[in-house]
């Protein structure tokens, strides 16, 4: 255990915090099986932030989630690699989980009232999870949950502790939920779609927020969301998802500035706010693909404008376009 | 013979003309009581909606925009009387509704239908899109054998293949697809006024496009009225021809589209519509334009309700609550300070172009 919490300082220079390779997830029923996933590749730096966008049904919360193996065991079936921190996440045991969850890595969610049980006072939550990972007395887990309450800016701390869940608002208690997730001061903080419940004048406050805490503290992040421009505020990077792959990835710029695969091109020219008032939006046709039923080639192919029958045959592989700037089409050259 | 025939309905029910506006609100109310007076206790209420004008003309779009509790959705549920006013008139192209000498509730329903934002709850989950869609007409009189020919042709017309849809159930449809057997559904009555509630709102964005194509079209050819109901200012720019404002149940700014997302009177106006995320990498948002939530509607404080958010708040302002009155033309504010604010003496949102990163 100490080997474990000396490593990260000497990886620190070097090895990128998260590295997923060719992670696939397939979820069972009895009468039919999900492609959720399908080959992702993936690394993350130190203090980076990553964003993955995609609709829903791209496999980004799924993605998300097995870097903290959160998917029920029974039904899913993973395969690939996926390391945080050097330490093997697939592989992990029970225990380990449990040491690696909150510590190395933890998780913020889009219903911040479902984070927290609702009978317990939010303090005593807080409090609750860090004597536990960190073994310090009931006294210091709550000077430690008023300390994570001012940092995450929230107006008279040592009242709200006192307080339940029902009683904050829905920007609040989406702080307090971010403080309970960095209460053990982990690595990585992963935010599932955190600002989408939320109105668009707290919104703001909570990306800010966000994006203030990972200056501060230095962590790296992974943020899923389908806002664009959330993904612009927020993120180093994008990869945009669909179908269970990534197809394109690269810096901010790059994907807002020169998106290069249909599919983000598309969504960048269907957003209302480009279109003229009376001009009719240039809508992508058609559907996302059904996940149990995938068509052989690109995924994107039945919706594309470009499609060839080239595209139809084999999943297009990714083609690097510049620096940190990838595609995954077949069309790029023409 | 079919296309025209709707058209000339609206025809003989138009009965004001072009310049009577076919729906007038005036002062509406509702208010929620929470826990009852009485023994010396004050009953607490929530100001849901609390005294509302407005008009919709003819032909057009009006946007309502607002953060959640400022009354919006209610006031569309107030509209279709699903929720049962406290106060307040309503016309319909000069018909009182409900009231004598005016026209019933039923007849007004026929003529204002509403789609929803929950696309799967607001079908009935045993009935095949087709009966769903024949449902209305049927209760209104139409024969069985018309209504289903009417649900076929609306199935056809929001892009959904009678042949391959008509017999489905809400289950086997995606998101998109039935939030198009919705607005079918809502057209088989031949309304003229839709109220859409965050319709757009659930779908994913490459659907959301699509739908308001479809939207765009129908509004055309049928020459429908909008109310667009939603929180995201990009699309309702987009679809809309005025937009109205709404701030804990009472309008806070109106008027035209553009007119008032180029320079808003309002502060709340302002606020909302810099806490939009930026597109642009090099101009991220500094600063948030308001601190906290927007409050709940319950026990409002004198004067202006903005004031406890309001960065430009002065000791008058916490006196009277300012009346919704002309700053422009077809623009209305509430605000004492609308011209200040108009000419922008409210901190800008875009500080990176003072002090970049």
């Amino acid at each position: 255990m100490t080997l474990a919490a000396a490593k990260p300082a000497a990886a620190a220079t070097q090895a990128p915090l998260v590295e997923i390779a060719d992670l696939t997830v397939r979820f069972r029923t009895p009468t039919r099986q999900a492609h959720a996933v399908n080959g992702v590749d993936l690394s993350l730096q130190h203090g980076e932030v990553l964003t993955i966008l995609g609709e829903s049904g791209s496999g980004k919360s799924v993605t998300l989630r097995t870097l903290m193996r959160l998917l029920p065991e029974r039904r899913t079936e993973l395969s690939g690699r996926v390391s945080v921190d050097g330490e093997d996440v697939l592989a992990m045991s029970q225990r380990q989980l449990i040491r690696f969850r909150g510590r190395t890595a933890s998780m913020i969610f889009q219903e911040p009232m479902l984070a927290f049980d609702p009978v317990y006072r939010i303090g005593e939550q807080i409090a609750e999870t860090v004597c536990r990972h960190e073994g310090v007395s009931r006294r210091e887990g709550m000077a430690r949950a008023l300390e994570l309450f001012e940092l995450v800016r929230i107006p008279s701390p040592q009242r709200r502790l006192a307080n339940y869940p029902h009683e904050l608002s829905g920007g609040m208690s989406q702080r307090a939920m971010i403080a309970l997730a960095l209460s053990c001061r982990p690595k990585l903080l992963l935010a599932d779609e955190p600002t989408t419940a939320l109105d668009a004048t707290v919104q703001i406050q909570i990306l800010l927020l966000l994006r203030d805490l990972q200056r501060e503290l230095g962590m790296s992040v992974i943020f899923v969301t389908h806002d664009m421009g959330v993904a612009n505020e927020i993120s180093d990077r994008i990869a945009v998802m669909y179908a269970g792959r990534i197809v394109e990835s690269g810096r901010v710029e790059e994907i807002i500035g020169q998106p290069r695969h249909p599919y983000t091109q598309g969504l960048m020219a269907s957003r209302a706010s480009e279109a003229q008032r009376g001009q009719r939006l240039q809508a992508i046709p058609g559907a996302p693909p059904d996940l149990a039923d995938l068509p052989h080639g690109c995924a994107f192919a039945p919706r594309c404008p470009q499609a060839t029958d080239e595209c139809l045959t084999a999943v297009p592989v990714a083609r690097t376009l510049s620096g940190s700037h990838w595609a995954a089409c077949c069309r790029l050259d023409a | 013979m079919m296309t025209s025939q709707p058209l000339s309905r609206h025809a003989d029910l138009d009965r004001g003309g072009k310049a009577q506006p076919l729906l007038r609100v005036r002062d509406l109310k509702k208010h929620f009581i929470l826990a009852r007076g009485g023994f010396g206790r004050q009953a607490s209420r929530v100001h849901a909606v609390d005294g509302a004008d407005f008009d919709v003309f003819k032909g057009e779009t009006l946007g309502i925009v607002g953060e959640s509790g400022c009354g919006k959705s209610t006031t569309a549920r107030l509209l279709m009387h699903l929720l049962a006013a406290d106060g307040g008139e309503l016309v319909f192209d000069g018909d009182a509704i409900g009231r004598r000498g005016g026209i019933s509730v039923r007849e007004m329903r026929r003529q204002v239908q509403m789609v929803f934002q929950n696309s799967y709850a607001s079908l009935n989950p045993r009935m095949s899109v087709e009966d769903s869609i024949a449902f209305g007409p049927q209760v209104h009189g139409v024969s069985r054998r018309e209504s289903r020919l009417r649900a076929r042709r609306l199935l056809d017309q929001v892009g959904l293949s009678p042949s391959l849809f008509a017999h489905r159930y809400p289950h086997e449809l995606s998101g998109g697809q039935r939030q198009r057997v919705n607005i079918a559904r809502a057209l088989a009555l031949e309304p003229r006024l839709l109220i859409l509630d965050e319709a757009v709102s659930a779908l994913d964005k490459s659907v959301e496009a699509q739908v308001l194509n479809l939207l765009m079209d129908l509004k055309q050819e049928y020459g429908l009225t909008y109310l667009f109901i939603s929180h995201d200012l990009n699309v309702v720019r987009y679809i809309s021809d005025r937009v109205m404002v709404m701030y804990l149940g009472k309008v806070a700014e109106m008027g035209e589209v553009e007119a008032l997302y180029r320079a808003p009177a309002h502060p709340y106006t302002q606020a909302l519509l810099s806490a939009m995320p930026s597109m642009n990498p090099d101009q991220r948002t500094q600063q948030a334009p308001l601190a906290g939530d927007p409050p709940n509607p319950i026990d409002l404080p004198p004067g202006c309700r903005f004031c406890p958010r309001c960065p430009m708040v002065e000791d008058a302002c916490r006196v009277e609550e300012p009346a919704l009155e002309a700053c422009g033309t077809a623009h209305q504010v509430a605000c004492r300070r609308a011209d200040e604010v108009m000419a922008g003496a409210v901190p800008a949102k875009r500080l990176s172009e003072e002090n970049p990163i």
